[in-house]
């Protein structure tokens, strides 16, 4: 006897990101996920993103990375609050996760929530987990051939971060193809050349957040 | 390697299924997966058949069918599958459009069908 099913196998998944959807709409807290390959950049530039706007922005980040186990810490050293999830191995967080991870965190007045992912181009961007946006981050350090062998992440990404623009001069990378192949299947996405270490481009970043708060404010 | 959380999650729906049809025993599941979806079929089958040993599922059959990323260009609106191994970087064949492509299907992830008995 066969019987027809169509169901989507993350639904569980699904079913808790669009919960927390919700929640965070009725909140007005943008909500970003943020992904790369284990040492791109992103506690990096979350140190100087939660620092450079902390008189303007209240902030909050919720820490998958275990890359370094010392991530919640160099976030929580700017002064913004910082939850750890232990993934235990995992190679994306998942919806659940952050719902419990909510528990630790005082939203009252947050303008945005930050999920640092957990090092990984492929696992996470299956898996919502109640953002508003997911933001690529790739270094230039790690090749310009990373947007055409994984199309999925900067496909569903609404902003590409090219990291690390200090070190084109000693690397080879090509921000022409890099751009141009993340925009084949995407061609709205935002992209912002910065350096987290010398803070160049960073202001265009920046404007970005400020706009999509003011957005989900209103 | 998320194949392990996805075998799981595929478990709990074949479970709700089976409940619905009496607990009828399960012969095989059929998985559907677009070419941009980030599963690997080996991965999966193997996780599947760990997690399967020694339950009312063993020996449940897993078949799984890749299905093509299709494209739409947005500039001349013609459909295509890209044949590069990565499916991403694919000038329209039509006008050369590389830019801004809609995925029609490819992202894909779910249950086709039970075959119970
Ligand atoms: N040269 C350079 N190094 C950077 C930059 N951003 C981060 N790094 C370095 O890259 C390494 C990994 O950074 P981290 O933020 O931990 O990466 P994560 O794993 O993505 O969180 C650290 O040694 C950082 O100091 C940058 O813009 N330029
Ligand atoms: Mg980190
Ligand atoms: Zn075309």
């Amino acid at each position: 006897m066969q019987i027809p099913v169509v169901r989507n196998i993350l639904e569980a998944n699904t079913n808790v990101a669009d919960t927390l959807k919700t929640f965070f709409a009725q909140k007005g807290i943008l909500v970003l996920n943020l992904m790369s390959s284990p040492g791109a950049g992103k506690t990096t530039l979350l140190e100087r993103t939660l620092t450079d706007l902390r008189n303007e922005l209240r902030m909050a980040v919720i820490e998958g990375d275990l890359q370094t186990d010392n991530d919640a810490r160099r976030v929580a050293a700017t002064g913004a609050q910082a939850v750890q999830i232990n993934t235990e191995g995992g190679c994306h967080l998942t919806a659940s996760q952050v719902q419990e991870a909510l528990k630790s965190i005082d939203l009252t007045g947050l303008d945005i929530l930050f999920v640092e992912n957990v090092g990984n181009l492929v696992c996470p961007a299956e898996f919502d987990v109640g953002e508003d946006f997911k933001v690529a981050l790739l270094s230039v350090a790690e090749g310009d051939d990373k947007p055409e062998k994984y199309p999925l992440l900067f496909h569903i990404s609404a902003v590409m971060l090219l990291n690390k623009i200090d070190l084109l001069p000693y690397v080879d990378f090509d921000m022409d193809k890099a751009s141009r192949h993340a925009r084949t299947l995407n061609a709205d996405i935002s992209l912002f050349p910065v350096s987290a270490r010398t803070s160049e481009g960073l202001t265009a970043w920046y404007d970005w957040l400020r706009e999509k708060v003011r957005a989900k404010r209103a | 390697m998320h194949e392990l959380s996805i075998a799981q999650s595929l478990l709990a729906l074949i479970e709700d299924e089976m409940a619905k049809h009496d607990n009828k025993r399960l012969v095989t599941v059929k998985v559907k997966h677009g070419r941009l979806s980030a599963v690997v079929p080996e991965a999966l089958a193997m996780a599947f058949e760990v997690m399967t040993t020694d339950t009312r599922l063993a020996g449940a059959q897993l078949v799984m069918e890749e299905s093509p990323v299709v494209l739409r260009c947005r500039t001349c609106g013609r459909e295509f599958s890209p044949e590069s191994p990565s499916a991403a970087f694919a000038p329209c064949p039509g006008c050369g459009e590389e830019l801004g492509h809609t995925v029609l299907s490819g992202r894909e992830l779910y249950i086709e069908y039970l075959e119970l008995e």
